[in-house]
């Protein structure tokens, strides 16, 4: 399996999904290799195999500044200002890199089946599958598309998606939304691709005596994600102050780091409700799970969201949900509210709604945390299983 | 014997459009949606009545014509009849047909298809009493049976129909309250002297209502000859085969190219062709033709909802039960305006179906509450209901002026 991060060095969802992956496949009997391209040295194998309690898993790194949401303009600023003397030039060559390296470990290692999360482990994937002929799964959590919101989108990047998707036996898909992107925009046949929603883990839900975080009296309304264009920030800043309109004892906590961090900072104070905000940065873990806890409403605003992992993380914590209709979650998901990323009125109506009627929260979370409950990684494992299998050669 | 006794039920809720909490205090027009989502009523009633009112009633007056011993009855909600009146006058035109027939008869029922009978019994007369002065104004008759919304039913809710002069009163034939006994005989409600209970016969109904255009049933297709058959199968083992079904089963919810119309066209002729001793009645004609077989007695509320049979489609969640709380709430002050638009606008707020849409139960499942659902979920049907309710009572403090009004 090759990946580019795993927590606690994730920057986002697709690390989550990855290890959680992993681990349910160990728990069902298969040994899986996790290639890294490694980007702090303490992300050791040690810790997995401490996790996972067992050496089905084996991590292997290779050094490489690779993060999974670095786009490559942002990637060429890093390469200029020297932070990265020892690596290529542009993204595109340190993807090509990993690829090189990847075919040395596939030399060493034996494995039955090659399965690659996204485009930066796609030439990794692909080199595997020209060393050992074995089937290669693309397992597309993103597309460049929702990365740049559709614009920008760089040919580069694109090409090497659509060329790992080409070269794949088959190719997976977190969503029907995400499956609609590669048959449209990549020209990858429908059969072709097969749609593997993500699940949640039980272990993101906070204990029953943990204390919620509290601004007495007032309500909290909850945004979880990078502050890039992609996940909506600025929409939520919007709504907000539409809220605010009609009602002060609200408090809007946003958690999450990104290159509009500053820009929705400023926002807020530019329309006067910076107090009614809480920016916590990026937080992880317990602390995430208690800000899910004290939530009033959790809202994702999502422009493009393949999945949407932290709708279920806030529903496995309780908080109901709003969301995007622009997401793959929301095709699982019938316990929710949903709105169009772009109508502001409706979303701050809609926060509304939640805040003023105790029922509505209620009723939310009480059948949005049961209908979240059959949502396991398990499930997803065994579906990824029968495609391992639907692979192989008869008989192994 | 036996004798088929056919009901059934048209209605149209004036759905609440998309309201949203900005609009409380300034737009007062909770029902006029103009947009192409199913929640314009106007467009959703003349969708309906092409479907199904037309042609199916058509079917019907042919029969009617064919075969003078052919009988069928109807209940109209009042918020039906009125939609019709304003957005397809034809179809109240060919109710006036069925009606000249003589050959059918219509009930009773609160005229805003309302849930009034579990909070009110004030309110609940004030509606069965509109509906009927409804009734006796389009169709000049005066309706003799009872049924109640959604059919629901217990020993109060009989004991309130004979009060208002009632005959008879529909039921859903529930297995666990009739225990060995069949529905198809007539019984007398529990505390009455003369009401007589006339249970639906739910396995006959829901294979024609629910059944009908399933292949995985066992016996589709379905005709008219082999229900015929069934029937008749009757034959000593029932006086009454009670058929109780929504009227939009023909062409709405099936629909024509299942065929359904074709049964419904020739099911009149292959009863009476089945066997000398079928026959057709109303469920008045029942009423005076059959002595009854024992008492019917229920305590807790029975419906024909859903497969619990109970009131959980309408009172299952606490959204459910804080709406409908706060709509009855406001019965007293409502009242005491005077004010017959805010008083029209309330009731039209209590009919049964808005609290439907809000059932969580199943939701997921994609079921029939989904597939009724005009609300993109139960959530939104809550949200756009409470605000317009919310805009409701502020017209209401604005016209009453009583002492906890003037507070704040």
């Amino acid at each position: 399996m090759f990946g580019w991060e795993l927590p606690p060095h994730n920057s986002g969802g697709l690390g989550v999904a990855c290890y959680n992956l992993a681990k349910a496949l160990c728990e069902k009997h298969a040994e899986v290799i996790f290639v890294l391209p490694q980007r702090c040295d303490d992300v050791s194998s040690d810790a997995f195999r401490v996790m996972f309690a067992s050496d089905a898993v084996k991590v292997v790194g290779i050094r490489s500044p690779l993060v999974p949401y670095l786009t490559a303009e942002r990637y060429k600023i890093l390469i200029a200002s020297g932070e990265l003397h020892h690596f290529g030039d542009t993204l595109l060559e340190e993807v090509m890199r990993y690829g090189v390296e990847a075919r040395r470990i596939a030399e060493h290692e034996r494995f039955d089946v090659i399965h690659a999360h996204d485009w930066l482990s796609f030439p990794a994937g692909v080199a595997a599958k020209q060393i050992s002929g074995k089937s290669l799964i693309a397992h597309v959590h993103a597309t460049e598309f929702d990365r740049t919101g559709g614009q920008g989108v760089n040919q580069g990047v694109y090409e090497i998606e659509k060329w790992g998707m080409e070269q794949a036996d088959k190719v997976v898909a977190v969503s029907r939304f995400t499956k609609d992107m590669i048959v449209a925009k990549y020209g990858i046949s429908p059969e072709k691709v097969e749609v593997v929603h993500n699940a949640v883990d039980d272990a993101i839900a906070c204990g029953g005596n943990v204390r919620p975080f509290s601004f007495p009296g007032k309500s909290i309304v909850l945004f979880v994600g990078r502050m890039t264009l992609q996940k909506g920030p600025d929409y939520f800043v919007a709504a907000a102050r539409k809220v605010l309109e009609q009602e002060k004892n609200i408090v809007f906590v946003m958690a999450g780091d990104g290159d509009m961090y500053h820009a929705v900072i400023e926002q807020a104070a530019r329309l006067g409700i910076a107090e009614h905000f809480s920016f916590t940065g990026f937080i992880r873990g317990k602390e995430l799970a208690r800000l899910y806890r004290s939530a009033d409403i959790f809202v994702m605003p999502s422009i493009s969201e393949p999945f949407g992992l932290t709708a279920l993380e806030a529903l496995k914590n309780r908080a109901p949900v709003l969301i995007s209709r622009q997401t793959g979650v929301g095709e699982v998901l019938s316990h929710c509210l949903k709105v169009d990323f772009w109508d502001v009125d409706e979303m701050a109506a809609k926060i509304l709604a939640v805040v003023r009627y105790k029922e509505l929260g209620q009723c939310l979370s009480d059948n949005g945390y049961e209908e979240v409950s059959v949502f396991t990684w398990g499930a997803v494992a065994e579906q990824c299983i029968r495609l391992y299998r639907s692979l192989m050669p008869s008989g192994v | 014997m036996p004798s088929v006794c056919f009901y059934f039920q048209v209605h149209q809720p004036f759905r609440v459009k998309r309201y949203p909490i900005f609009n409380i205090g300034s737009d007062h027009e909770y029902f006029n949606d103009d947009s192409e989502s199913k929640l314009n009523n106007k467009k959703i009633f003349q969708k309906v009545a092409e479907k199904c009112y037309i042609p199916a009633n058509r079917i019907l007056l042919e029969s009617l014509r064919a075969h003078p011993e052919f009988r069928v009855s109807f209940s109209l909600s009042g918020v039906f009849l009125e939609q019709a009146e304003l957005y397809a006058p034809e179809v109240l035109n060919s109710f006036y047909q069925l009606a000249k027939t003589g050959q059918v008869e219509f009930l009773s029922e609160t005229y805003h298809h309302s849930l009034a009978a579990l909070y009110s019994f004030e309110e609940f007369k004030k509606q069965v009493l509109m509906h009927r002065d409804i009734v006796q104004k389009f169709f000049g008759v005066r309706p003799r049976v009872f049924r109640n919304t959604e059919l629901i039913y217990n020993n109060e809710i009989a004991g309130w129909a004979e009060q208002l002069g009632f005959e008879g009163i529909l039921a859903e034939g529930v297995d666990n309250v009739l225990g060995w006994r069949s529905p198809n005989f007539v019984y007398t409600a529990k505390n009455t002297e003369t009401i007589k209970v006339l249970l639906k016969n739910y396995r006959l109904s829901d294979d024609v209502a629910f059944r009908f255009s399933s292949r995985e049933w066992a016996e589709w297709p379905l005709d008219a000859k082999k229900f015929a058959t069934w029937i008749t199968e009757h034959n000593g083992g029932g006086e009454v085969i009670n058929l109780f079904m929504d009227y939009e089963t023909f062409g709405e919810h099936q629909w024509e190219s299942t065929g359904i119309f074709n049964f419904l066209r020739s099911l009149p002729r292959e009863v009476l062709e089945a066997s000398p001793d079928n026959n057709f009645k109303t469920p008045s004609e029942v009423c005076t033709t059959y002595p009854t077989k024992g008492t019917f007695d229920v305590d807790r509320h029975i419906s024909w909802a859903d497969v619990e049979r109970d009131l959980s489609a309408w009172r299952s969640n606490a959204m459910q039960h804080t709406a409908l709380d706060a709509v009855y709430a406001l019965e007293r002050d409502v009242c005491a305006s005077g004010d017959t638009q805010l008083i029209e606008d309330w009731r039209r707020m209590q009919t049964s179906d808005h609290f439907y849409y809000m059932c969580t139960k199943w939701f997921a499942d994609g079921d029939v509450h989904k597939y009724f659902n005009p609300y993109e979920s139960p959530y939104d049907a809550f949200i756009s209901y409470m605000n317009a309710l919310n805009d409701l009572k502020i017209r209401i403090a604005q016209k009453v002026v009583l002492p906890h009004h003037t507070m704040v």
